[in-house]
């Protein structure tokens, strides 16, 4: 039996198909990711799930479910049913470590963290309904206003040692921050370590609302971003923060998996 | 489920928790969502199909200032949303 999940990120459309009659335990056949540009969310989800579904060669009838998450969930209009981000992110950490009791999600627009119970269901959460600052859209503005891709950023923040705290809790009077510390000759690196300090404090506020309890995992696209999650660490004080595989997949994955057992 | 709804800026940290265990089986008879004055709870459907209450959407974004009018200096002694919450399933942060 297959299923299927999508996650309807505001930046991106994250799909996953998975086959739960797989040896041992459900596994993943295909992961899709699009950028959906001017394309509108209806369009954008059948798109990326057609997409997904020509990659693993598949039919659409032959997926028996699809649950979708994500702040466009309710634009995907050939989704079974739909789950908020919250569990469907403890879900899908739970197929990587059953061990996780926090989870980070920090994607584009939205952070939150989310406590779980061990089997996969969110037990406690805190978001920021309003602020982009603790977010992965923050740290790309202000690696535009430093002229470096996000992969610059986040390396380039490793090679600093020095802690320069930004004042600013918006990321439009944090740009003006950043373009102070450029007129003042501060390198570029420290910088970028000012940016992802101040990303990764104000995303560890939200999580110290749930608690902070081992195993902590992070998910979202800012797991790519190394320099966040060294930031992170430190402020969270904690030795090891775990990284999924497919880090940007883990919701949609969640998704899929209860579409399975809703299914059974 | 502790379902925390709000933000943090500059000026604080504005949640409503809601405790969604203590609310499933309201014995208040869901007096919060008359109990607000704002009518800023609703009832929902959550992931695991409880009947539970949560912070309407365009809420969320204005505790701060939503919330004002029902705290001491708006004149009232207590919260009137925790105040109908007899199971003590909704919290302000602040």
């Amino acid at each position: 039996m297959y299923t299927a999940g999508i996650d309807m990120g505001s930046r991106t459309v994250k799909v996953v198909i998975i086959d739960n009659d797989a040896a041992g335990a459900p596994s993943v056949k295909k992961t899709h990711l699009m950028f959906p540009g001017d394309v509108d969310g209806d369009a954008a989800a059948d798109k990326a799930y057609d997409d997904a579904l020509a990659a693993a060669g598949l039919r659409r009838d032959e997926v028996r479910a699809v649950f979708a998450t994500g702040a466009g969930r309710k634009t995907v209009n050939f989704a079974t049913d739909s789950v908020t981000e919250m569990s469907a992110g403890a879900k899908g950490v739970s197929y990587f470590f059953p061990s996780a009791r926090t989870i980070v999600d920090v994607g584009a627009e939205e952070g939150r963290g989310v406590k779980t119970d061990g089997n996969g269901k969110a037990i406690d959460f805190a978001g920021n309904e309003k602020c982009a600052a603790g977010a992965g859209s923050f740290a790309e503005a202000m690696s535009r206003a430093l002229q470096m891709t996000l992969t610059e950023f986040g390396e380039a923040s490793l090679r600093s040692d020095k802690s320069i705290p930004m004042n600013a809790q918006c990321t439009v009077f944090a740009e003006s921050e950043v373009v102070s510390l450029i007129h003042s000759a501060t390198p570029k690196e420290d910088i970028a370590k000012a940016v992802l300090d101040a990303v990764a404090s104000r995303v560890c506020a939200m999580v110290r609302r749930v608690g902070i309890d081992k195993d902590v995992v992070l998910i979202g696209g800012m797991v790519h971003n190394p320099g966040f999650v060294q930031a992170l660490k430190s402020s969270m004080d904690v030795d090891e923060v775990k990284l999924p595989e497919i880090p940007e997949f883990v919701s949609a994955l969640g998704c899929a998996l209860l579409a399975a057992e809703a299914r059974q | 489920m502790i379902a925390n709804y709000g933000y943090k800026d500059g000026s604080g940290e504005y949640y409503i928790s809601i405790d969604t265990d203590r609310c499933i089986s309201c014995a208040a008879g869901r007096a919060c969502l008359t109990g607000c004055p704002k009518g800023m709870f609703e009832n929902m459907t959550d992931d695991y199909d409880d009947e539970v209450v949560q912070v309407k959407q365009q809420f969320r974004r204005n505790l701060a200032y939503d919330c004002a009018d029902c705290k001491p200096s708006g004149g009232h002694a207590s919260l009137p949303c925790t105040t109908a919450c007899t199971p003590g399933a909704i919290k302000h942060s602040w």
